[in-house]
């Protein structure tokens, strides 16, 4: 199911997005596997901090057509206010910290949460995802050492898919890339076909025993390819070959999967193209339901900021409100004004 | 000024940068003087100190402003202090690092953001912001040009929208230096980047409705900021509105009403006020009411003059 879902909101919602129907979006094309395999392995109360190329994780963990198409258009059931821009979800219930858009900021949260989960006495990891391209940041490193010389149950798995927007692996580092790192942090590494469900989740149920059990970090460099374009401000077409698309495209993780079990008698075409065409139609579905629903209301724009509105905000908040009651076409389409 | 030390290099400059700004550069110089680096904002801003103190004159590129925060302990303590700490044996001066800044419409809490107050918080940094096309090739060829660091933020909203003609060549306008962009005598506008723009509409709306008469100054320059043209506008007009993107709290909006409060405090008719971004984080779907708007520079337009 995350598999033919994953694909079929991919596809739907990069249409929507092409059509001007929301701002913005990202595709996982070719690294479906990295993400739905990793998070088969996982336990429900193992916590997540992703990057952006993720959705493949929040699909596994019950994360609803519906609730990504509330978020890609930013209305009043998006739990994150419309505030920021598409793809950038978050769910509390399931253990998915909010996504932020600056890369590997999110690695040494994983390992204080790592650290409080240790302490706390619970029996379960932070897994930490982001890219070759962010493994250059800074903050990579300082949470590879705080992991290890802290002793926090993370895993740092890294989508590495050859591209950072247009820069490739050749050019983000030398040496034996992400997973070999791991050992000189002191840290259990391992590099796995990230094009391949099955080796993903293996690796990764054995990660998280020795992280768990261990209370340590451990490394997982999952090889990929970005088939689709960084996102759709991107064209990468600029920057990569097409013969070299349509070779990594020919190895493209859902299908081998889908291979793989029609090989074992457990699926077969017809199986196959009905699931597709029941998740394109609920995918369709949600976005249209989505589309109609209210934007959340103008007070939202000055709340959360702090855990209570201190008496600038409400100042500022005053402001905006008389400036709608003088100007009420500056209201943006769709938003209730409560104030 | 053909400069052979002039190195340009970012995350995806190779290939032309995510705005197309280096497009053919690295078919023309060369690898070795156009070029990727990894990811990493500190190692970039770091490079570049490092390549000009040694002589080079490099010109690194962060893809938005947005991202640009790793690299604040290179500016702050390393940049900024480079010639002062070392009694001008070293500098770095030869540095300028571009970032595409502010409102595009659509860029939420991390594609939007006007950082430009943190770094005139910074003594040693100047601080460039362009309003143009025109205005864009001759502060930045001046600022590669300046004997000190420059932080040029570019706003992204133009690479779009903007059309203009460039002149060729060799053209510089000089760092420090602000732009008259509309005389006028009933109110003095003071703004940078974008806002440029909109304070430039606001002014031509309200001498349409009313013919109250605004000055528009295009500030260019941050740090250090044109004083002496802001007062001697504001000494004629006696009403001083800041504008910029950023959150209004702690602004450089904050510092030019200070300043102007103290030196023409006899002339003004009116007190100085900002229209500004709110004090919150960038927020993607109250866009339209979060950036200062033509109708909310208009508004304060007249609440200045009615006063």
């Amino acid at each position: 199911m995350d598999f033919p879902g994953g694909k079929a909101m991919d596809a739907v919602f990069y249409d929507s997005q092409r059509q001007g129907r929301f701002s913005f979006y990202m595709t996982s094309g070719g690294e479906e596997a990295t993400a739905v395999g990793t998070a088969a392995a996982l336990q429900p109360e193992d916590v997540i901090f992703s990057q952006y190329r993720e959705h493949g994780v929040l699909l596994h963990r019950g994360f609803t057509l519906q609730e990504f198409a509330h978020q890609c258009f930013g209305n009043k059931h998006e739990p994150g206010k419309g505030r920021q821009m598409p793809i950038h979800y978050g769910s509390k219930a399931l253990n998915f910290h909010t996504v932020s858009a600056p890369l590997a900021t999110q690695l040494p949260h994983a390992v204080g949460a790592a650290y409080a989960l240790k302490l706390q006495g619970v029996k379960a990891c932070t897994a930490a995802y982001f890219g070759e391209g962010a493994a250059s940041e800074g903050d990579f490193h300082a949470a590879a050492n705080f992991a290890s010389t802290l002793g926090a149950p993370v895993l740092f798995i890294c989508r590495n898919n050859g591209y950072a927007i247009s820069t490739p692996a050749t050019e983000q580092y030398k040496g034996d890339g992400i997973a070999g790192r791991g050992a000189s942090y002191g840290m259990a590494s391992t590099r796995v076909d990230g094009g391949d469900a099955r080796a993903v989740y293996a690796a990764t149920a054995e990660a998280r025993q020795i992280a768990v059990a261990g209370g340590c970090p451990v490394l997982i460099e999952a090889m990929s390819y970005r088939s689709g374009h960084h996102s759709t401000s991107d064209d990468s077409s600029r920057y990569r070959t097409a013969d070299e698309m349509r070779r990594w495209r020919a190895r493209d993780p859902v299908e081998r999967m889908q291979k793989w079990m029609t090989h074992q008698g457990w699926w077969d075409e017809e199986q196959e193209k009905e699931l597709r065409q029941s998740s394109r139609k609920q995918v369709v579905e949600a976005l249209q339901i989505a589309q109609k629903e209210d934007k959340p209301p103008l007070s939202c724009m000055f709340t959360d900021v702090y855990a209570d509105l201190p008496w600038h905000l409400k100042e500022q908040q005053a402001e905006v409100a008389d400036f709608v009651r003088r100007h009420p076409e500056m209201l943006p389409a769709g938003m209730p004004n409560d104030l | 000024m053909h400069n052979s030390g002039v190195i340009v290099f970012g995350e995806d400059v190779g290939f032309g940068g995510v705005f197309r700004c280096t497009l053919g550069l690295q078919e023309k110089f060369g690898r070795h003087r156009v070029f990727n680096t990894p990811i990493s904002e500190q190692g970039i801003v770091g490079f570049a100190i490092g390549a000009a103190a040694q002589g080079l004159t490099p010109v690194a590129e962060i893809q938005f402003a947005d991202y640009i925060h790793p690299a604040f302990d290179q500016f702050v303590n390393e940049a900024a202090k480079y010639r002062y700490r070392s009694g001008n044996s070293f500098n770095c001066g030869g540095m300028t690092v571009r970032a595409p800044y502010g409102a595009v419409g659509h860029g939420g809490h991390y594609h939007s953001q006007s950082p430009e107050a943190f770094y005139t918080h910074v003594p040693g940094l100047r601080v460039v912001v362009p309003s143009g096309p025109r205005e864009a090739k001759g502060l930045l060829l001046a600022s590669i040009q300046h004997p000190d660091p420059v932080v040029f933020f570019e706003a992204k909203m133009m690479y779009r929208t903007a059309v203009e003609e460039v002149p060729t060549g060799d053209y510089t306008i000089p760092v420090g230096q602000a732009r008259l962009a509309r005389e006028g005598g009933d109110v003095t506008i003071v703004a940078w980047g974008q806002m440029v723009a909109v304070a430039e509409q606001a002014a031509a709306v309200v001498q349409e409705q009313g013919g109250v008469s605004c000055e528009v100054i295009d500030l260019r320059t941050l740090l250090p900021w044109d004083r002496a043209t802001v007062e001697a506008s504001v000494s004629k007009t006696g009403r001083l509105i800041v504008v910029h993107e950023a959150p209004i709290t702690s602004g450089f909006g904050a510092e030019i009403v200070a300043a102007i409060s103290k030196r023409c405090f006899l002339r003004l008719e009116s007190p100085p006020v900002r229209v500004c971004g709110y004090d919150t984080p960038f927020p993607l779907i109250y866009e339209p009411l979060y950036v200062p708007s033509t109708p909310r520079v208009v508004d304060a337009i007249h609440e200045a003059v009615k006063f």
